[in-house]
């Protein structure tokens, strides 16, 4: 079991925590978007070898949060709240 | 006799304290503090098993916990208890596993003749024909090893611990304790673990003086320092995992009747001194029973006051075994020391043949004597061996730490250093106890400055001398590598043949490395084995990938508390104990325990239901809500919040108005529908429904988070504060003005789709007019600890309106006779909110919601879609099996057009009703269609989906 640094709770218990998809998947607006467009952002996801940007959520707060972590080695590198009106 | 009890000494045992048990139905006697392994060489037992797959007799091999041979079934959830470190008690039936009647006379013993024709593997090619699960029961029946007893239940529940310190050190031996006391000398917290039931290890039965004293000394000092300063010590608890960021896993015993205790802890630096564990040799029928690890021989001395025999061969290949040797000699026995290598060591003071090895044992259930590679033979009634030894390196493995080929140990040693983990003693190939000490010195040196002084060695120093003596190819006889699932040199050759060469291959095809021991013993002499026939060094075929656990585990600690009604504990509602005195019948509904019916158990269940749903319609019902969601969504962006969230318009709504919609995911399926409550102009109540409120709740937050910003909106789950009663059926109204809420009832003040605010007893309620019944309907939400003086009142003055109590059941049926949805009953993951008649926000909003682009996909606007009917059968016919398929015929062949999603039998209406998704099925009303299930055919009749009163009178009657 891991330690996931929570920015408002501190470092807790990996089982408190849910996957909640890439960070910077910005969500295109309105009925015309195109569909590829559309299907990428629900669909489409980098899965990158090493370090990956994404959100969590810590269910315990209800915070979601931007974690950067090492997909090979699960060495945790950054955590930050969300930055503001998008996750980017 | 041959192994015997002396009539002094023993570290272990208390010869006040004698006991008694049984093994295979015969009776043995130990002392306290003999483990069963102790007391059955004592009792000179020497046949303790019988082997996995061909019933070979097979006694004690070691003293710990890589014991391969001594496994015993003593009852309980350990069917494959390890003799070697569980303590004999006074009355513990103990057997032999994998042997029938027992281990002396098994009657499968005549297995071992054909032994030659069911080599590694041979299951996959003999029995081929014509299907292998035909032959699978009787070889399963016949090869194994212990029996799970299927009625066992655990007593009690094992206790969890989750625990921090600044230093774990594995294993009390030399190493550890040395460690111990340097970290806690240097002001940090230190846990001390050792998987004996006294710390110490080695220095336990090797000699050895401390500064100067005697070891024992030393130990007791250290240990009372170490309780002194407040740090833990765990004697028989193993550490059995590293997981990822260095959580260590302990499994802890406790021998009074408790179940084991598992420990979670998060050391800052973690320490192994985890000892090594003795090799055997290689040489013909070197599994007899007799045939021991030299250094559990030196245990079973020093501790038990056990001699293994009266005529001993000791046969090593490094110098460990001379003391061993000469304790036994020491002891009374007639002992002859047999050393590979020719130089070296100084003669034991035994005989002493040198340059020799062992060729061959001879013996049928014990070993009787040896012969040597130039054909000298010896009587022996006990054989010690000692072929090196394998640093116990699985935790740094586990780890991720690479190992390094020691040619000098004839071992893998740790290699690149782990962060955060040190390894010290033998483990790390030490030897001497002056290395062990200077070993464990730097193991935490980097942790800071100690105050107390590093222990010194002052005694004899222990010497390696080792000359590598691997299984080779070709071998004559049969030379066995891993007696506990009977691998031999020529097993490992034929998988080598049929190029299973990979380590991790020869594991899977011979077994090598397998069950309960996990090759303790077995592995390095497997892979030099494999090495030597492949023509590559050791390090070169490498070793398998540690996994925890290291010993096995009971289930019962990995599980705690997690078991019974607390595995996947149910929500509860506050007036539950109120409805079980009604004679509530309670399933659990979406994670919630809520009553299914009042009375009527078994089969009167449904007549039960079935009267609660008609009574309903007759007069008026009373039905617990309290599971309905309560969100309330805040703030001056709460209107365009709800507006994005939801698939239908809520802006428009005027505070005190309610209105059903749909959420979508983004995919545009429909996610959950429900009632939106406008309490004020900034402040929503989001009524989702029962199963979906944890959903819905991590949903808004995350829209909140992500788009809207933390401070526009703000979220608050207040489901569990109110209790929701609702009164529903024609007769609701006047039924709520006996009770009298402080408010006006008459449908100009509150119409259907409103909210009004109330008083009962002082507490303020809402009144909310809204119906998933199609009656009449009002839901009363009050504090939850308050809602049960209002349920009693109006369960009173319902009597005169004989009123019904009516759980979920009765429910679903009174919601489908309306044509009313259930979200993942009656939709699946495909259904978009056009499919159940909601075309309107989908042709005309001009605003963005989430799901939205999803809704003019392609496969969003083909024509064939399933969509949302009723299907009527005839009067008299029985109900339509959910799950049942429409089907529709074309070249003769059968295809499915949609499938029954709800149905019941109306007593209203005095036949049964249906809800289905049918494919075109909006346009089809009043066509009869096919219905499959399970083979047999019926007729429906595709209808709307509301089957009674269609016009809604109802809800204002």
């Amino acid at each position: 079991m891991q330690l996931f640094p929570c920015p408002f709770c501190g470092p807790r218990d990996e089982t408190e925590f849910h996957y909640g998809g890439d960070a910077g998947n910005a969500r295109p607006d309105g009925g015309d978007v195109p569909i590829d467009r559309w299907a990428g952002y629900l669909y489409l996801r980098s899965n990158p070898k090493g370090a990956a940007r994404e959100i969590w959520v810590h269910m315990n707060c209800g915070e979601f949060f931007v974690m950067e972590r090492d997909t090979l080695t699960h060495t945790v590198l950054s955590s930050a709240e969300l930055g503001g009106e998008h996750a980017a | 006799m041959t192994a015997s009890r002396l009539a002094t000494g023993g570290s272990a045992i208390d010869r006040s304290r004698p006991l008694r048990f049984s093994f295979d139905g015969t009776s043995v006697d130990g002392f306290s503090g003999d483990t069963i392994a102790s007391a059955l060489l004592a009792g000179d037992v020497a046949v303790v098993g019988r082997s996995f797959k061909y019933h070979r007799p097979r006694g004690i091999w070691g003293a710990g916990v890589e014991e391969p041979n001594a496994l015993v079934d003593i009852g309980g959830a350990s069917p494959n208890t390890r003799a070697t470190t569980e303590p004999a008690r006074e009355g513990l039936v103990a057997k032999s596993v994998n042997a029938t009647p027992n281990a002396l006379s098994d009657r499968n013993a005549f297995l071992d003749r054909f032994s030659r024709f069911i080599p590694a593997a041979f299951y996959y090619k003999t029995f081929m024909w014509p299907d292998w699960h035909m032959f699978e029961p009787r070889i399963r029946a016949m090869a194994g090893l212990g029996k799970v007893d299927t009625d066992w239940t655990s007593q009690g529940t094992s206790d969890q611990i989750n625990h921090h310190c600044d230093v774990l050190v594995v294993g009390a031996g030399p190493a550890g304790l040395a460690a111990a006391g340097l970290a806690a000398g240097a002001g940090l917290s230190v846990t001390l673990v050792d998987d004996q039931r006294k710390p110490g290890g080695s220095l336990g039965h090797r000699a050895s003086e401390i500064d100067g004293r005697p070891a024992a000394l030393w130990i007791e000092e250290t240990l009372a320092a170490l309780v002194g300063g407040g740090h833990l010590i765990l004697p028989s608890t193993t550490a059995f995992g590293i997981y990822d960021h260095n959580l260590v896993g302990l499994n802890q015993r406790h021998f009074d009747g408790r179940p084991d205790t598992l420990w979670r802890v998060r050391p800052r630096r973690i320490v192994l001194a985890t000892g090594a564990i003795e090799r055997p040799l290689p040489f013909a029928s070197n599994d007899l029973p007799g045939i021991l690890s030299a250094d559990a021989a030196l245990c079973y001395l020093r501790h038990h006051a056990v001699l293994a025999g009266r005529r001993i061969v000791v046969a090593t290949n490094n110098d460990s075994a001379y003391e061993v040797a000469e304790a036994v000699a020491d002891a009374g026995a007639e002992v002859t020391l047999v050393d590979i290598r020719r130089d070296g060591m100084p003669d034991a003071k035994v005989r002493t043949i040198k340059g020799r090895a062992l060729a061959s044992a001879a013996g049928k259930l014990r070993v009787e004597g040896v012969t040597l590679d130039d054909g000298t033979r010896l009587d022996a009634d006990c054989v010690l061996v000692s072929g090196g030894w394998t640093p116990t390196i699985h935790l740094f493995g586990q780890a991720r730490g690479k190992l390094a080929w020691s040619e000098a140990r004839a071992a893998f040693l740790p290699g690149d250093p782990v962060e955060c983990i040190s390894v010290a003693g033998a483990a790390a190939g030490a030897v001497s106890l002056s290395d062990v000490f200077a070993g464990a010195e730097r193991a935490v040196a980097s942790l800071g400055q100690a105050k107390v002084a590093a222990p010194r060695s002052t005694g004899p120093e222990t010497t390696a001398g080792i000359v590598a003596a691997w299984p080779v190819p070709g071998s004559k006889g049969r030379v066995w590598i891993d007696y506990q699932n009977d691998v031999t040199v020529k097993d490992v050759e034929l998988a080598a043949r049929e190029n299973f060469v990979s380590v991790e291959h020869l594991k899977r095809y011979t077994t090598l490395g397998m069950a309960t021991d996990q090759g303790k013993t077995s592995n390095l002499p497997g892979l030099a084995l494999m090495a030597g026939i492949t023509g590559r060094t050791v390090p070169e075929v490498g070793t398998t990938t540690y996994r925890p656990p290291f010993t096995p585990v009971p289930l019962a600690s990995v599980a705690g508390a997690r078991v019974g009604e607390l595995m996947a504990p149910v929500r509860r509602l506050p007036l539950e104990n109120v409805h079980r005195a009604s004679g509530a019948v309670f399933q659990e509904y979406g994670g919630w325990l809520r009553p299914a019916h009042y009375g009527g158990r078994g089969a009167d269940a449904d007549r039960a239901i079935q009267d609660e749903a008609l009574r309903a319609r007759q007069s008026v019902a009373l039905f617990d809500g309290s599971t309905l969601g309560k969100i309330e969504v805040i703030g001056t962006k709460a209107a365009e919040f709800v507006d994005f969230l939801y698939y239908n318009t809520m802006s428009t709504l005027k505070p005190g108005r309610c209105r059903y919609g749909f959420m979508l995911s983004e995919n545009g399926v429909v996610f959950d529908d429900g009632v939106l409550v406008r309490l004020d102009e900034h402040r929503f109540v989001v009524s989702c429904s029962s199963s979906h409120v944890a959903a819905v709740h991590a949903r808004l937050e995350e829209w909140r988070q992500d788009r809207f910003g933390r401070n526009a909106v703000y979220i608050h789950n207040a489901t569990s504060e109110m209790a929701t009663l609702t009164v529903s059926g024609p007769n609701a109204r006047k039924l709520l003005e006996t009770v009298g809420f402080g408010l006006s009832l008459d449908d100009a003040s509150l119409p259907h789709m409103a909210i009004g605010r109330g008083v009962y007893a002082g507490d303020e309620v809402r009144i909310a007019r809204v119906s998933f019944t199609g009656d009449r309907s009002y839901e009363i939400s009050i504090r939850a600890d308050r809602a049960e003086p209002l349920w009693a009142h109006l369960r009173q003055a319902g009597q005169k309106f004989d009123a019904v109590l009516i759980g979920l059941e009765a429910l679903m049926i009174l919601r489908a006779e309306k044509g009313f949805i259930v979200i993942g009953k009656d939709t699946d993951g495909t259904t978009l909110p056009h499919d159940l008649g909601s075309e309107g926000p989908r042709a005309k909003r001009q605003t963005e919601y989430v799901g939205r682009r999803s809704l003019f996909t392609e496969e969003a606007s083909r024509g064939d879609r399933l969509q949302l009917v009723g299907l009527t059968v005839p009067r008299g016919e029985a109900p339509l099996p959910t799950g049942a398929h429409g089907i529709k015929r074309r070249d003769g062949r059968l295809y499915s057009q949609g499938f029954v999603t709800s149905s019941y039998q109306s007593p209203t209406l005095g036949q049964p009703i249906a809800l289905g998704l049918i494919e075109r099925g909006a346009a089809r009303h009043g066509e009869t269609i096919e219905i499959q299930h399970l083979g047999k055919h019926r007729s429906a009749t595709i209808a709307a989906p509301c089957a009674y009163d269609p016009a809604g009178g109802r809800l204002n009657a």
